[in-house]
């Protein structure tokens, strides 16, 4: 096992131990932070296939974000209030099953994502930055504006839905939860790593020209990868919005796109377990700095500012070295 | 429509910096919004401390200056030669820091600057309409800045470093030029005119922390469909989303009332005309991948 591999193992061992503890200590404020944690590294695995593996510096993942959120928070409160969501052509109720959430959740954002990566990825480095930060903006400003589900100020779910064979009401239950659909987010970016796409994609972006010389298409390959991610961090959405039972614009600011990068910035860009390292140091930082002064993003922009200039690898990178360094 | 284009100019002078910023050190600066800012407190203290708002439009050119040649100076200039996330995360964490900054010293309450009263008033247009002094003097001042920075471009000995720079770094190095002072020089007059963009919105709307935000995300939308290091396409493109945004929010409505009863116009109306410029980049982006005036 390498030094990285190690580390991996402990942040897994971390996440699942910290909740486990306040389980015992009666804490149950501790688990809903490890819940944050998971779900926001879910998040920042989802965007690390497009950041670190696709060389994709996109600033809109929020907007994946906040319709998987709101791909819950719509369905569900048509649920609670028994009111269909279409009648005609055909019927489509809402529900209140988070198999079914999740599912309606990843297609949206997938979907958005074909949209917008189509249209993004014309573009390159700069222009991509910029392009998919507006879209972001405009998915945002028109949540804003649509009054049908809350506008601006949101939309609340009275009970978290639910899950068959649990009550995730329970914490520790829908924590649970929220871990093992990480590990198999996990798994899932293990495989694409090693599968041919994923050399094809990590290729296009140390060198696009021998790709296109070999008879791949980059803009394919890139697309492909910005849907999944964008499928990803939609679920991570939809099981945040759960979480709070509450989604409103705010999960699609621009400052969501930026705190997601930040995940992976902090942990490690293109490691896998980069977003969960830097999630739980994040929720960390959140937790204790927030604690000592109103003003912790001070605090937490001195650090980003110095993990940038002088410790490029993040996390990962510092303790593991550059023994699998990506690139 | 002379609202819009009030709009547009504001817009320009924020672009104008940051498309300058990018054209000559190919650097993304996402803090740039942090310097409008910081243009329109320092005009709000200074107004509030002496009342004359020339002294607080020169305090916002001079602060904005001075903090963006500091950032140039001590982060910035380090950001060159590194790839755009690191410059993207950079700019992200000055952006933390002069927010949480600016809170902390002003508070979270927005602060009001006010109209001079020699502009208060409307003023009478030919063909009868009235217009506000102050939206009209701005529209004036824009005009100009920008007349000023294309002669400062094509004009001055200045203006051929910056072009030279933009075309090959190295080489104009090698000819003499301290390229380290251009540079600082370029940062530092971007961040003025984002600055009194700020000042002069200031007086329109309130001075608050994030009130750069915004504003920054429109330029990037100006500067993606004016192509980047354009300032003519700056210029174009912030008068293009300036009025498009402007008759967008009032004509949609009224053309959605036409064929829907009036409260689904209103909604969906504002909710398209909010989605607009975004609309109008993404049909620029098929036709013209690097914008209007961008270099293929």
């Amino acid at each position: 096992m390498t030094r990285e591999t190690w580390i991996n193992v402990a942040a897994l061992a971390v996440l699942l131990g910290v909740p486990l503890w306040a389980l015992m200590a009666d804490e149950p404020f501790i688990i809903t932070l490890a819940t944050r944690a998971a779900i926001f590294a879910l998040a920042g695995v989802g965007l690390n296939l497009a950041l670190g593996t696709g060389g994709l510096v996109s600033l809109g993942h929020a907007a994946f974000f906040g319709i998987g959120g709101y791909a819950m928070g719509i369905l569900a409160s048509h649920a609670q209030s028994y009111a269909p969501i279409m009648e005609a052509p055909f019927l489509i109720e809402g529900t209140k099953s988070m198999p079914v959430i999740w599912l309606v959740a990843m297609v949206t954002s997938a979907l958005a994502a074909l949209a917008i990566g189509a249209l993004s990825l014309r573009t390159s480095g700069v222009y991509f930055i910029m392009i998919t930060l507006a879209f972001g903006q405009m998915i945002y400003y028109f949540a804003i504006s649509w009054p049908a589900y809350g506008g601006e100020d949101g939309l609340s779910i009275y009970v978290r839905n639910e899950f068959p064979g649990l009550n995730t009401l329970v914490p520790m239950q829908f924590f649970g939860l929220c871990f093992a659909i990480l590990c198999l987010a996990l798994l899932l970016m293990n495989a694409i790593h090693k599968s041919a796409f994923g050399l094809a994609l990590s290729a296009a972006r140390q060198n696009e020209t021998r790709v296109l010389s070999v008879g791949l298409k980059p803009y394919h390959l890139r697309l492909v990868a910005f849907v999944i991610s964008g499928a990803v961090t939609g679920l991570a959405g939809a099981l945040f919005a759960d979480l709070n039972r509450f989604v409103s614009p705010t999960m699609l600011s621009w400052q969501m796109s930026g705190e997601i990068i930040i995940f992976i910035i902090i942990g490690g860009v293109g490691r896998l377990f980069g977003p969960v390292i830097g999630a739980m140091i994040f929720i960390l930082l959140e937790h204790t700095l927030g604690g000592l002064s109103e003003f912790w993003h001070v605090y937490l922009g001195a650090l980003l500012l110095g993990i940038v200039l002088f410790a490029k690898g993040g996390v990962i990178g510092a303790l593991a070295g550059r023994e699998k360094a990506h690139d | 429509m002379l609202n819009g284009l009030q709009f547009g100019v504001m817009l320009f002078l924020m672009s104008a910096g940051l498309t300058l910023v990018f054209g000559v050190m190919g650097l993304i600066n996402l803090a740039h919004g942090s310097l409008y800012m910081i243009g329109a407190f320092a005009a709000a203290a200074v107004a509030a401390a002496t009342g004359s708002f020339v002294l607080a439009l020169m305090a916002s050119l001079a602060a904005a200056a001075l903090a963006g040649a500091l950032i140039e100076l001590t982060i910035i200039r380090r950001l060159y030669d590194r790839d755009h996330l690191d410059q993207v995360l950079a700019t992200f964490a000055l952006i933390l820091i002069f927010s949480e900054g600016t809170r902390w010293m002003f508070g979270s309450f927005p602060l009001f600057l006010d109209v001079p009263p020699m502009l208060a008033g409307p003023v009478t247009l030919p063909g009868g309409i009235e217009y506000p002094a102050y939206r009209l003097s701005i529209i004036v001042i824009g005009l100009l800045v920008a007349v000023g920075m294309f002669a400062l471009i094509n004009r001055t000995r200045v203006g051929i470093r910056i072009r030279a720079g933009e075309a090959d770094r190295e080489m104009i190095a090698a000819l003499g030029v301290d390229i380290a002072k251009l540079y600082t020089f370029v940062f530092a007059l971007g961040a003025a005119l984002a600055g009194f963009a700020g000042a002069l919105v200031g007086a329109i709307q309130s001075v608050q922390v994030g009130m750069g935000e915004p504003v920054l995300i429109l330029a990037f939308v100006v500067i993606v469909i004016g192509g980047i290091g354009s300032i003519k396409g700056a210029f174009v493109g912030a008068l293009l989303v300036g009025i498009t945004d402007t008759m967008g929010r009032f004509l949609l409505p009224q053309i959605f009332a036409l064929f829907l009863e009036p409260s689904a116009a209103v909604s969906v109306g504002s909710a398209l005309a909010s989605m607009l410029i975004y609309i109008l980049m993404a049909g620029v982006l098929v036709f013209r991948p690097r914008g209007l005036y961008g270099v293929a």
